[in-house]
């Protein structure tokens, strides 16, 4: 058997893309004479692009490097908000009366645009065409979504044409090291599979999982998501470490259950666990700063009452939807 | 014992993250600690931990997002949205805060999550709105009764967010999911993924909102 010819647009085309974005935001970085983080964001952004546009041809040490710069330049707090040029609050308040709910249109241009392409895809001969990497078309029918968004915007909001970028980096430096935590949590997850850890955790489970009781499974699955998450105060972290532990070989490769309904009400179920950790300040503690709150768990114990009930939906969703 | 050492990762992470060091860098303490734990030499752990971060580079890809949603906050997206948000005023805490919940699960659910959040909407316009409404049903507030309600307008955002978002296709969590199974050779679309979220968001709207209407009944009996 011949392996099927590469799609047309490969991920490597759209690494590239993005690694042009992240490029795009380091050297605005290191022409910003403002920021005192500027050289920091300059480097770090820098190292994104170099992992997108050349991931594929340095070795998985000199990888392993990049991943090393980022972390130290995020963690001894080298990176930190920018202050592109951008529009004052006033001038914003009388762009949006102006322009009224309008403004919501290209962002929602973005989904019908993923949505007809999927639906294309799907029920049109277009998808047997080989144009994209299989099961990654909903990444090229939001870059498409995107670029038909910013045009719009470009001919209706005549920004100056440096704009999009700009703000592009003003969010990121907002958003931050946090931007690239997803994809180091599933790396770790990756490397605890390598060392063993998931083993470790799939042997515990088995050894007090009574065998055939495809319930207790799909509990301890939620529950393991759910626990991970509140020790952990991330659901990112969780999901990689549960999957391959119970999920994939128990749920998934012994009962047969359907991949996608236990990955994503599985996530879910970890959410049920964001909304009772302390750890997850930016959701449980910001807000009680914000809003001067005595009680420092009031929005955790605000929070219990629905948590609890969604955590057994979740897992009945499970139960009941993927089996 | 030593059966049990590449577990030490787990022990870091829990550490780490309770400590409130940088995640980044507890997750790669975790990482190397657990893969030297784990009989791998140091070069390996990098090598493996560089690999596995390049195999997932698609998770970045989201971020593409980013210059279409910095234009249209510079044009005002944000005040927008907060007009937009003012205009349920006139409502009963409960009723108002159940607006918010379908108007955080509705706009998270397109892709619009950054326009709202404790910062941005709910200290400035929601919980303020939130604490008027009750004072007219409730008569002047005490201060544990202020407090249940903003903690309860921040909880909504909360559960409007995480039960909204993952409808969305192009965010972190569909991703995460994604990857995680593909690295066990499960290969999945992020459309699936965030059709199954869909269940979920309707639950979490149901028992918030059911939440929220006793907590007006709970209000108005209160003012007796």
């Amino acid at each position: 058997m011949t392996p099927p010819p590469p799609a047309l647009l490969t991920l490597e085309h759209l690494y590239w893309l993005v690694g042009a974005m992240f490029a795009a935001f380091a050297l605005l970085s290191l022409f910003d004479r403002k920021s005192k983080k500027a050289l920091g964001n300059a480097a770090f952004w820098g190292l994104m692009a170099a992992s997108l546009i050349g991931g594929s041809y340095f070795s998985n040490f000199g990888n392993g490097l990049i991943v090393l710069g980022l972390v130290g330049l995020a963690g001894f707090g080298f990176t930190g908000r920018s202050q592109p040029k951008t529009t004052s609050p006033a001038e914003r308040k009388a762009f949006a009366d102006l322009r009224g709910n309008w403004l919501f249109m290209p962002a929602v241009l973005i989904v019908l645009v993923v949505l007809a392409g999927t639906l294309a895809f799907h029920f049109t001969p277009f998808g047997q065409a080989n144009l994209f990497a299989p099961r990654r078309e909903t990444y090229f029918f939001l870059v498409a979504g995107v670029f038909a968004a910013l045009l719009v915007a470009q001919l209706w909001l005549k920004p100056p044409v440096v704009a999009p970028l700009q703000e592009g980096r003003r969010l990121i430096d907002a958003i931050g090291w946090a931007a690239v935590l997803p994809q180091l949590l599933v790396a770790m997850g990756t490397v605890f599979d390598k060392a063993g850890v998931s083993g470790l955790i799939r042997e515990g489970t088995l050894a007090v999982l009574p065998p055939g009781n495809l319930f207790l499974a799909v509990a301890v699955f939620g529950l393991g998501m759910a626990m991970f998450t509140i020790i952990t105060g991330n659901a990112f972290a969780a999901f990689p470490v549960m999957a391959s532990a119970i999920a994939v070989p128990l749920l998934i490769e012994t009962y047969g259950g359907n991949a996608a309904a236990i990955g994503a009400i599985g996530m879910l179920a970890g959410f049920c666990g964001t909304l009772m950790t302390p750890l997850a300040a930016n959701f449980n503690i910001v807000p009680v700063r914000l809003l001067e709150l005595q009680d420092p768990n009031a929005v955790i114990k605000a929070q219990l009452a629905t948590a609890i009930p969604m955590f057994v939906v979740n897992v009945a969703l499970i139960y009941f939807l993927a089996f | 014992m030593s059966h049990y050492l590449p577990l030490i990762g787990v022990l870091l992470l829990v550490l780490g993250f309770a400590l409130r060091l940088n995640p980044m860098l507890v997750a790669t303490a975790a990482v190397l600690a657990s893969g030297l734990a784990g009989g791998m030499g140091l070069t390996q752990v990098i090598s493996e931990f560089g690999k596995a971060f390049n195999d997932n580079r698609i998770i970045a890809v989201v971020w593409i997002i980013l210059p279409v949603i910095g234009l249209l906050e510079r044009y005002g997206l944000q005040e927008r949205a907060k007009g937009l948000i003012a205009s349920f005023k006139n409502a009963a805490v409960g009723k108002l805060l159940i607006l918010y919940l379908l108007y955080r699960q509705f706009t998270a659910a397109i892709g619009l999550h950054v326009t709202a959040g404790h910062a941005q909407t709910v200290s400035p316009i929601v919980a303020p709105m939130a604490l008027v409404a009750a004072e007219k049903q409730h008569g002047a507030l005490d201060d544990a009764t202020a407090e249940r309600v903003k903690a309860m307008t921040a909880a909504t955002d909360n559960v409007g967010l995480f039960f909204g978002e993952d409808i969305f296709f192009a965010i972190g969590s569909i991703v995460v999911i994604q990857q995680a199974l593909a690295t066990r050779n499960i290969e999945l679309s992020p459309v699936e993924l965030a059709l199954w979220a869909i269940p979920t968001a309707i639950a979490a709207f149901i028992i918030h909102s059911t939440r929220l209407v006793l907590f007006d009944r709970a209000l108005r009996r209160a003012a007796k």
